[in-house]
């Protein structure tokens, strides 16, 4: 099939395009999405395309961006709010964690929330201590909220897509640092083309260790294989792509194969996605566990503004290939 | 149409009511003047800068328009005062008397910058002056300034809290839990709301239904002192100075500072001053509202020729600013584990286990 490079900004704009004009009752807001064309330039040419009903400007208001967006969904229509990145998402975690993830659970039953918070997530660039979190696994400790992070352009409109016709809260980050970045897509590529909310997938194959990461974590991860390669190992790059639900069969299923596992994630290492899947995997697959289970993650501590030191506090591939090689 | 809002009730209240503050001396003018443009100097020679790539990163918002906004409040103030405010935050600090040379190495993130180059522009603060920092999440400052303004209520001290909050700001809840505090317990606070008709590309009558945003604070019940043509000095430091006076013993005022900013948001978002709009207004604001020529204007028409002075006080910023990006740049940037991990945490005997692993601070 032929496939066509496209940035994973693109991807993006392209699915929630689609989307608005496959149901009415999808509509998106957040801070600057509409006459400034959104900050990540996602919702650009939407205001011209579906006027202002539908595209919304609204104020610096993350609380009320959060909770309106409950109550809209409640009501019957598909909100994706925007919070411009998700730094500013801490100021809705109230309406994110106690409103749109137990409001079903709360009632019994008797609402559906079927809404997606969308926000660009992720560190660098010097963007300092309170600009630069990738706190998706903070979300997805709430049960009720979905958690969707995508790594490349196919992923993010397939999850976006299934992400908006779900009818649970769907929390969906998408990395600045992979926003300008092209990867394939099929020419012919189904409107319907849906990847299921929970599905991890391999992004290569291998079986001398199982690499797995979800987002920008994957980047690095597949760099580091490339690099492995070269000495001989081969690595097997799971990306989960969703933080909740978790797919831990897929991390099984090659785990009894490569009885080694290192986990690559760009955010901090306390309480994390490293954490969460090597519990996992040792409650799970002691009797194939072959080495100790190593995480690479942020150094623990807040991001600084100079760059050489913000750069030293980052994952990268070479820290993903030393890890490795301490299991080998 | 171009943003200028001209109901600036302030200036007939300052009139009306009868208590002028003593005016500002030609020494205090002049000086104002200094200020202002070193505060010019320095914020377009950032702007240079970053557009040489020597000052790097994706946030650095700047005061270039806001500069009597700044100046002539803050005169009213005394050196036991406190002041707090949001990312757009150089100006601040040169007024306050930060060391520019201190302030441009933490432009450029280096060790010698005033928050060793971990904070960088959006985070300039100095314990010295009483100036409790700039603060990069919106509004995210406003319960501090409660909290810093309770010191002083809680101590029995009748010194006040200066803080500076955008339009955009005044939309977010943050905004509204401090004023009320601030109101409810009475706290010397001088709230300034630094309207520059913009949040980001979002005009003020799009994000507010309140498009007098000083009315905001009046609905918990602060005292307003009404808006104020935030381009000339002289009518800023009028209020500003009532309002301290008002606050230092009774509580909250506010303030509404009606200015422009001359460079657009920030750096990360250049394609919004390139609208047609806005550049036309930009000029329009420059041409009939640039506040360092009002101060000279007035400086001149009460005492005549001073070009000699303001010429010093030009090349004066000009020699400074020159001299700040020369030690900036021969400073170094900080580059190893301790550098990073320093000062999360207060090194404590408390604490059982303190080792880098888990962020223990290094003093
Ligand atoms: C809680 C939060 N939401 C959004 C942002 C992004 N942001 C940074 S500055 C800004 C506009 C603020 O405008 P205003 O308060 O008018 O201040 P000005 O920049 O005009 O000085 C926005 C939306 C942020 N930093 N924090
Ligand atoms: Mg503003």
């Amino acid at each position: 099939m032929a496939a066509r490079n496209v940035a994973m900004r693109e991807a993006i704009r392209r699915a929630l395009r689609e989307e608005m004009h496959r149901d009415e009752n999808v509509f998106v807001m957040g801070e600057e999405v509409a006459y400034w064309q959104g900050t990540h330039r996602v919702t650009r040419g939407f205001l011209e395309e579906f006027g202002e009903r539908r595209v919304r400007d609204t104020p610096i208001s993350e609380m009320a961006i959060g909770g309106a967006a409950v109550g809209a969904a409640m009501a019957g229509l598909r909100p994706v709010a925007e919070f411009m990145t998700i730094n500013f998402a801490f100021l809705a975690l109230d309406a994110i964690a106690n409103h749109a993830a137990k409001v079903r659970y709360f009632f019994d039953g008797m609402f559906k929330v079927p809404l997606v918070y969308r926000a660009a997530s992720g560190w660098g660039n010097q963007a300092t201590a309170s600009h630069s979190h990738a706190p998706e696994p903070i979300f997805a400790h709430f049960p009720g909220l979905y958690v969707g992070c995508p790594s490349n352009s196919l992923d993010a409109y397939g999850m976006l897509k299934a992400s908006i016709r779900d009818d649970n809260p769907v929390l969906f980050t998408e990395s600045i640092a992979l926003y300008p970045k092209p990867s394939p897509m099929p020419e012919d590529l189904d409107e319907d083309y849906l990847i299921p909310i929970g599905k991890g997938d391999i992004k290569r194959e291998g079986s001398d260790v199982t690499l797995v990461a979800y987002a920008r974590g994957v980047d690095w991860a597949l760099q580091a294989a490339r690099q492995l390669a070269r000495d001989g190992v081969e690595a097997e790059v799971l990306d989960l792509r969703w933080l909740r639900p978790l797919d831990m069969e897929l991390v099984y299923k090659s785990f009894k194969k490569t009885n080694r596992c290192v986990i690559v994630e760009e955010s901090l290492p306390m309480y994390s996605f490293g954490g969460e899947v090597a519990a996992n995997l040792q409650e799970n697959m002691f009797d194939y566990m072959d080495a100790p289970i190593k995480r690479v993650a942020a150094e623990d501590v807040p991001l600084p503004y100079s760059k050489d030191i913000e750069l030293l506090a980052l994952p990268n591939a070479q820290k993903v290939v030393d890890a490795v090689k301490e299991i080998l | 149409m171009v943003y200028f809002p001209t109901d600036m009730e302030s200036k007939t209240a300052v009139v009306d009511e009868g208590k002028v503050m003593a005016s500002p001396s030609k020494e205090m003018l002049l000086d104002w003047y200094r200020q202002m443009v070193l505060i010019r100097e320095f914020e377009e020679t950032c702007h240079q800068l970053y557009e040489e790539k020597r000052i790097t990163g994706v946030y650095l918002h700047l005061y270039s328009g806001h500069e009597a906004s700044g100046v002539g409040s803050m005169a009213a103030l005394r050196k036991t005062d406190h002041v707090i405010t949001a990312y757009r935050d150089h100006g601040i600090a040169l007024i306050l008397g930060m060391d520019p040379k201190a302030v441009m190495a933490e432009m450029m993130g280096k060790k010698t910058g005033s928050s060793g180059g971990k904070g960088g522009s959006m985070h300039l603060a100095s314990k010295d002056h009483n100036f409790w920092g700039g603060y990069a999440i919106v509004g995210g400052h406003l319960p501090l300034a409660a909290g810093i303004a309770l010191e002083a209520r809680y101590r029995d001290k009748d010194d006040v809290t200066m803080t500076y909050v955008g339009d955009g700001a005044t939309n977010n809840g943050y905004f509204h839990e401090s004023l009320n505090m601030s109101a409810i317990w009475d706290l010397p606070v001088i709230w300034i709301i630094e309207n520059n008709g913009y949040g980001m590309g979002t005009e003020v009558e799009r994000a507010s239904g309140q498009i007098e945003l000083h009315r905001k604070a009046e609905a918990y019940g602060i005292k307003s002192f009404g808006r104020v043509d935030a381009q000339n000095a002289l009518d800023v430091y009028a209020v500003a100075a009532k309002a301290v006076e008002y606050a230092r013993t009774n509580g909250p005022a506010v303030i509404e500072h009606v200015t422009y900013r001359y460079r657009g948001h920030g750096v990360s978002d250049k394609q919004y001053d390139a609208r047609d709009d806005m550049s036309t207004e930009l000029k329009e604001w420059m041409k009939t509202r640039e506040p360092i020529k009002i101060l000279r204007d007035c400086i001149e028409s009460k005492y005549g020729d001073v070009g000699d002075i303001l010429a010093k006080h030009r090349d004066d910023a000009q020699r400074i600013v020159a001299e700040s990006v020369a030690f900036a740049e021969a400073s170094a940037l900080p580059s190893s584990y301790e550098d990073l991990l320093g000062n999360t945490y207060v090194a404590s005997e408390l604490v059982y286990k303190t080792d880098y692993s888990i962020g223990a601070g290094i003093d």
